[in-house]
């Protein structure tokens, strides 16, 4: 708050010396030290030119940064540049006039934008059915698999490339005295991506992409109720521990070295450094080699950026020089290194492997090469309304198959219907 | 024919004459001009306070009424009105029942703890005599911590990897698990809204104790030598406008601030966990940004505070004793 309040005043302060300069405003969903270095690139930014300004605000959670900014562009006060998270980006997205699709904006602006430049697994997630990038793909993550070395040291196996192979390990590591997984996130590990790892379709009309009338979720098919019918057999077996819906209570008995293995983030990669006291490594994601043709990229998680429209000429043309400020291979894997983030262009990824980054931190990689391997029909992406919401209903029926109050396709099928429900009402409020 | 224009001046002089004298105040109850020489005055003092009424109550309410009858995309570009729609929408749903149900149990249960448990400790504490201001501070005490703070001290306690209640429960063979298991989750979100509603109740039933004469308690000593026998006879009776008003406090209370304490609890990810009908509202509006949905449930709301409001007013303060 008073950070906020004395950047505010340090940048009006700027401003006035820096004449003529444009102001343009960010708001972003990014706390910790994922919000300084948001500042810190700001900084780099407004250093680097004298023709803009751009001040950066962290409005709290994801969440409340979509609501801010909601609010802000239904009273006329909206940012140049709202962050929005990946479950988000329908609702944004289906608001047509609300925002300037990144790629007309930097191209208006007479920048070079050629989507090849990025790497596969960002190009779809926000972009419009024809390819289009409609926000700017920012701070981007894979769901990935933590492993405790000394752990599969000592119960002697290889961490699991797939739950076959998992089925097969963990009950070593319980042996060895070790809870052998916990996941954070379900909605995100174990529906979405396990839709895009096994290369399993989401929803229809393309996962979405093609219309928002008539579009539904696809939840309750034989495999998606097969993976959580294994996850309840592992839960009661003691292969894998549930602690709700949060985030961190999942993540702790992995911090604790407890778990063997953990399904996180590849964006908590830089968190993990300072909370783990242990050797770990990271592998992809694992699916299930059973389906035919599994083994696709993940979704790309973590959020995008959103140029909002109804902002005069100059200040779109600092937002568009801004995106490409922010796509340059430098500023890239600064955000890399100092985050966890994965970079979003092949530029920058060769950059930072050339530096030797992965040679000191292999775990940085695994992420972006998830997100570089084959690219399945189901695999770019999904784009569904009221998405939040959905998510919200997907936890409360999680929660009820783990402590035993359902089975899991009844509660699959209550996910499938209420999604149907929020999704067909979204339809109704796009026009 | 000619009586009339002179009776209609005579009548215009009459309202000028009375326009005036109502100005300077004369024609007003002398008890009331004591205080303000001007009619307006008061009002002017009332001004600011009204304008915080209308601008931060009526205006939403009317706003949330509107916003109830119609279907609209986030941003705002369309809005589609839906009648009915979005409160048939609300009162199907399963899970909007079920939070309502547990609205209602969880208010019931929370104020009836919450006020028992104040009214014995004060009872308790007004015939303490040695250390009572010691007593009493500890037990307000926890009135000056603010709810989210509570929120986050009683999460402390029920965490689910180091809280030192669910090693307790542990040690009795239970394993607690608040934020998966439904009742756990109550049971804390109770625990925790009781404890921080405590010493509220607490002060006030303390002063009303305080204010019962001396020369009645006395009294009733030489008529009833059961000490609950003058308790239920004398005390609780000369107590019940106090009680009333907690009664009415404390139905506020649970049913909205205990907000900060849900939303620490649950962590914004409430799963199956209980909440209440005003979180769910915030949830759907602001998390969900379906703000049709979410204004028909606060319009709802309205309904059963006012209903709630209308039934303590005829019905318990009719009992009331005012003494």
């Amino acid at each position: 708050m008073f950070k906020t309040t004395g950047m505010a005043i340090g940048s009006m302060l700027l401003a006035s010396t820096a004449f003529a300069a444009t102001d343009i405003t960010w708001w972003h969903g990014m706390g910790g030290r994922n919000g300084e270095v948001i500042n810190e690139i700001s900084q780099q930014f407004n250093a680097a030119q004298d023709a803009c300004h751009l001040t950066p605000i962290s409005k709290g959670t994801y969440e409340e940064a979509l609501s801010s900014g909601i609010a802000a562009f239904r009273s006329g006060e909206q940012p140049n540049i709202l962050q929005v998270f990946d479950a988000g980006a329908a609702t944004i997205i289906a608001a047509k006039g609300a925002t300037i699709a990144a790629e007309d904006l930097i191209t208006g602006a007479g920048e070079e934008f050629n989507r090849e430049n990025f790497i596969a697994g960002v190009r779809n997630f926000y972009a419009d059915s024809d390819g289009k990038f409609i926000g700017m793909p920012f701070n981007s993550s894979a769901p990935i698999m933590y492993f405790n070395t000394e752990a599969f040291e000592k119960a002697g196996v290889q961490p699991p490339k797939t739950w076959e192979e998992f089925e097969e390990v963990a009950p070593k590591l319980k042996e060895a005295g070790y809870l052998p997984m916990t996941a954070s996130q379900l909605t995100w590990m174990m529906v979405e991506n396990f839709k895009s790892r096994n290369n399993q379709q989401f929803a229809t009309n393309n996962n979405g992409y093609d219309a928002t009338q008539g579009t539904e979720i696809i939840v309750n098919d034989e495999n998606q109720v097969m993976m959580f019918e294994k996850l309840k057999a592992w839960a009661d077996d003691g292969l894998y521990g549930f602690y709700g819906a949060g985030w961190a209570d999942n993540l702790k008995p992995f911090e604790e070295g407890k778990a063997a293995m953990w399904i996180g983030s590849s964006g908590s990669f830089g968190g993990l450094q300072k909370s783990a006291d242990f050797d770990f490594g990271a592998g992809f994601m694992p699916y299930w080699d059973s389906i035919e043709g599994a083994g696709t990229q993940s979704f790309i998680g973590g959020a995008a950026l959103f140029a909002m429209a109804g902002k005069p000429e100059e200040q779109n043309t600092c937002t568009a020089q801004f995106f490409s400020f922010l796509t340059s291979p430098e500023t890239q894997v600064y955000w890399h290194k100092n985050t966890g983030y994965v970079p979003i262009t092949e530029a920058a990824y060769e950059m930072a492997k050339g530096e030797g980054y992965y040679d000191e931190q292999p775990v940085a990689e695994v992420g972006i090469q998830q997100l570089m391997l084959e690219t399945g029909e189901w695999s770019k992406g999904y784009r569904l309304g009221f998405y939040p919401q959905i998510r919200t209903v997907m936890e409360r029926e999680f929660n009820r198959i783990f402590s035993g109050e359902t089975e899991v396709k009844a509660a699959f099928d209550t996910i499938q219907q209420e999604g149907n429900a929020l999704l067909a009402r979204f339809a109704k409020t796009a026009n | 024919m000619t009586d009339t224009p002179l009776n209609m001046v005579e009548a215009d002089q009459t309202l000028v004459t009375r326009l005036r004298a109502w100005w300077s105040g004369e024609t007003a109850n002398p008890a009331k001009r004591v205080q303000f020489d001007r009619p307006l005055t008061p009002w002017l003092f009332l001004l600011p306070q009204l304008a915080v009424v209308v601008i931060f109550f009526y205006w939403p309410s009317v706003q949330a009424v509107t916003s109830s009858f119609y279907l609209e995309d986030p941003f705002g570009f369309g809005a589609t009105f839906v009648g009915m729609e979005n409160y048939a929408d609300a009162l199907n749903s399963s899970e909007y029942l079920g939070t309502a149900a547990f609205t209602a149990f969880f208010c019931v249960v929370v104020t009836t703890l919450a006020l028992g448990i104040g009214l014995l400790m004060a009872v308790k504490a007004d015939k303490v005599i040695r250390g009572a201001e010691s007593y009493k501070t500890l037990l307000i005490s926890v009135y000056a911590i603010a709810p989210p703070v509570a929120g986050l001290i009683g999460m402390m306690f029920f965490d689910m990897h180091m809280g030192p209640l669910k090693d307790l429960a542990a040690f009795f063979g239970y394993d607690l698990k608040v934020g998966i298991n439904y009742w756990d989750t109550a049971t804390a979100l109770i625990v925790i809204a009781v404890w921080k509603q405590i010493p509220y109740n607490f002060i006030f039933f303390l002063s009303g104790l305080q204010s019962v004469p001396v020369s009645v308690r006395e009294a009733a000593l030489i008529d009833a030598q059961s000490g609950w026998r003058r308790f239920w006879d004398i005390t609780l009776p000369l107590l019940a406008p106090t009680a009333f008003f907690l009664l009415v406090i404390n139905i506020t209370y649970t049913m909205f601030d205990t907000f900060p304490i849900i939303d620490v609890i649950v962590k914004d990810k409430p799963a199956n966990n209980p909440m209440t009908l005003v979180y769910k509202v915030y949830l759907d509006g602001f998390k969900g940004n379906d703000i049709g949905g979410s204004s028909a449930q606060s319009v709802i709301l309205m309904g059963v505070v006012a209903l709630l409001t209308v039934l303590q007013f005829r019905f318990l303060e009719r009992r009331v004793h005012y003494g």
